[in-house]
């Protein structure tokens, strides 16, 4: 399937939550989606027989600075080799978006490391807890407004 | 007995003092204790291994801080590993050495600026002996920074120390 066609499927089976589709003139075709609805679309990406999507190859996390944060998921299929990705918007007032843990699970730790670097929460994951930082760390490095902390249980931390 | 062999006129008697019979024991026989955190662990893996071949200076490393001599710190320590490091140095039995190797261990190296994560230098935490600068060091300066640690241990001495 080309990248439209399967923008084109899921606009059919979710007419609501598709916000955005973008496919000229980037390099990967892009399908942005609704933060509550993430785990649907995933179940119904993987089990569609034409579709079948059976590899997240990568989940991250982003922050666009100004409180705007979101979470790529990038898909392949290595039934049908084609490739599709899907974007998801938070915001600082509310972090939350589902977990796709369930449908691949190699989203744990990728859905830990985005919690862990941005603190984006991902409902429905089974652990999640930091996977690179201590667990007593505070704050989520990687926000563009982080600040690093002057000591880290009684060692200093700057230069 | 390489270096010994052959060399006494009378046969089984030596004249030394107790300071230099012992440092040459201890420099002599410098067990490692077997971590690497970064990179710098596969150049300390290299000088280990046959090609530059530590174990002629009795230098071999151990799965066990209490049976361990000298610390070669190699790698970047993070703040996670730092209490690690710190934990396994109060486990190794005096006298202890810690030889810094490469620039992370040394000073931060790249990290220095924006590594949130790294501890600048593991002299922070512990006392250091030998800092090895690279990034990371080849394997001949590793092992310069482990003659180094010999001269000094070879200076040492267990006399007491008079009181002024």
């Amino acid at each position: 399937m080309i990248p439209q066609e399967i923008c084109d499927a899921l606009k059919a089976k979710f007419p609501d939550v598709i916000k955005e589709t973008k496919i000229e003139g980037v390099f990967d075709p892009y399908v942005k989606v609704a933060p509550e609805k993430v785990k649907d679309i995933a179940q119904f990406l993987r089990d569609d027989d034409t579709l079948a999507f059976d590899s997240l190859m990568c989940l991250s996390g982003i922050d666009y600075t100004g409180g705007k944060f979101g979470v790529v998921y990038h898909l392949h299929s290595i039934k049908w080799n084609h490739k599709i990705t899907l974007k998801v918007e938070a915001t600082l007032e509310n972090m939350h978006c589902q977990s796709v843990e369930s449908i691949w699970k190699t989203a744990n730790w990728h859905e830990r490391e985005a919690f862990d670097m941005y603190g984006i929460i991902f409902d429905g994951h089974t652990d999640l807890r930091r996977i690179l930082m201590p667990y007593d760390w505070e704050g989520h490095p990687l926000r563009k407004d982080y600040k690093v902390p002057e000591y880290y249980n009684g060692m200093k931390v700057p230069y | 007995m390489g270096l010994l062999d052959q060399k006494f006129e009378n046969s089984n008697v030596i004249v030394t003092s107790m300071d230099s019979l012992l440092n040459w024991a201890r420099l002599s026989s410098m067990w490692g204790m077997q971590f690497g955190l970064a990179c710098c662990a596969i150049e300390m893996m290299a000088t280990g291994a046959s090609h530059y071949d530590t174990d002629r200076f009795g230098i071999f490393f151990r799965g066990t801080p209490r049976q361990s001599d000298v610390m070669i710190v190699a790698g970047t320590v993070t703040l996670k590993m730092a209490s690690r490091i710190k934990t396994l140095y109060d486990q190794m039995s005096e006298p202890r050495y810690v030889l810094s190797m490469g620039s992370c261990a040394n000073c931060g190296g790249p990290y220095w600026e924006h590594g949130y994560h790294v501890l600048k230098g593991v002299d922070r935490i512990i006392p250091v002996d030998v800092y090895v600068p690279g990034c990371p060091p080849r394997p001949e300066a590793l092992i310069e920074g482990l003659m180094k640690l010999q001269e000094k241990i070879r200076s040492e001495s267990l006399a007491k120390k008079k009181s002024a």
